[in-house]
């Protein structure tokens, strides 16, 4: 009886991270920001570290994918939003998605780590990739196992 | 005799006097909720809404936060199985979005990762399988 008690109040409490991060709202120079940053390629990942260095899981298995796919590294931009508490932040409002990795093409948001494997799984990745111009090695490898 | 019938008065006394509180479990699809869940405040909400929002009728909330370096009994990363009839011609992006937006309070104060897998029935009664989620680089909490 007490732990529910306890685990009412706990869910009802007001939470310090929840009001820092709730009223947060993109400025017009923010949004030019990202607007300009989702833009820079046609291939464009926001992640947590480098891709010769994630320092997260799920941003790992996005290079891994793209490596995969044998795209080269200087066909797409990462920014490492680890260093960039503003974008960091910025991103996620301005695609409304609440987490990291983000990737995106042609500056439109494709979606997180668990879309590009889905995507890559069923094939789509290999048609997304050629509608910006990118040929997945795949097609020249059908050894290779999706 | 006497004591009999005044232990019964007794308990007569306190039916009319102090009704019974009832005290009734959220309702968690099939399964009954405990003790351990009670203590998973974060869990136990992610199940309610998802339960609520969706009526799925496969529903997995598993806690991966052991998985990363964050303290013992965290609740800060969760992946999420979704089967429902409400994802039927929803594209993939939209589900996600729609997960998403029912955990909006959870993904700004607890759960700093979530990975979603939300299905049609149709979809999961052919396949069942969900891929690992990849081992933590240390990033957590950064």
């Amino acid at each position: 009886m007490i732990s529910l008690f306890r685990v009412a109040a706990s869910l009802t409490r007001p939470n310090i991270h929840r009001i820092l991060s709730a009223s947060y709202a993109l400025s017009a120079e923010q949004k030019t920001r990202l607007d300009s940053m989702v833009n820079k390629e046609k291939l464009v990942v926001f992640m947590k570290g480098t891709p010769e260095e994630p320092r997260c899981g799920f941003s790992r298995a996005v290079m891994e994918i793209l490596r995969f796919h044998g795209v080269d590294q200087n066909k797409f931009v990462t920014y490492n939003i680890l260093e960039d508490e503003d974008t960091r932040q910025g991103i996620k409002e301005y695609s409304n998605w609440p987490t990291i990795p983000q990737v995106y093409m042609n500056g439109e948001f494709v979606g997180g780590c668990d879309i590009m494997i889905d995507m890559h799984k069923n094939g789509e990745l290999i048609e997304e990739l050629q509608n910006i111009g990118i040929r997945s090695s795949l097609l020249d490898d059908p050894e290779k196992k999706v | 005799m006497n004591t009999v019938l005044r232990s019964a008065a007794r308990r007569a006394a306190t039916r009319v006097g102090r009704p019974k509180r009832r005290t009734y479990a959220p309702y968690t699809g099939n399964r009954k909720l405990n003790t351990t869940e009670m203590e998973h405040p974060v869990e136990t909400s992610i199940r309610k809404k998802l339960i609520e929002n969706f009526q799925p009728v496969h529903l997995d909330v598993i806690n991966e936060s052991f998985m990363h370096s964050v303290p013992k009994g965290s609740e800060s990363h969760f992946k999420v199985i979704v089967v429902s009839n409400k994802f039927d011609k929803v594209p993939l992006i939209k589900r996600h979005r729609l997960v998403n937006d029912v955990l909006k309070e959870e993904l700004q104060s607890s759960i700093h990762a979530l990975s979603i897998f939300a299905k049609t029935p149709a979809q999961w009664s052919t396949s069942q399988t969900v891929s690992k989620s990849p081992p933590c680089q240390g990033g957590a909490g950064l």
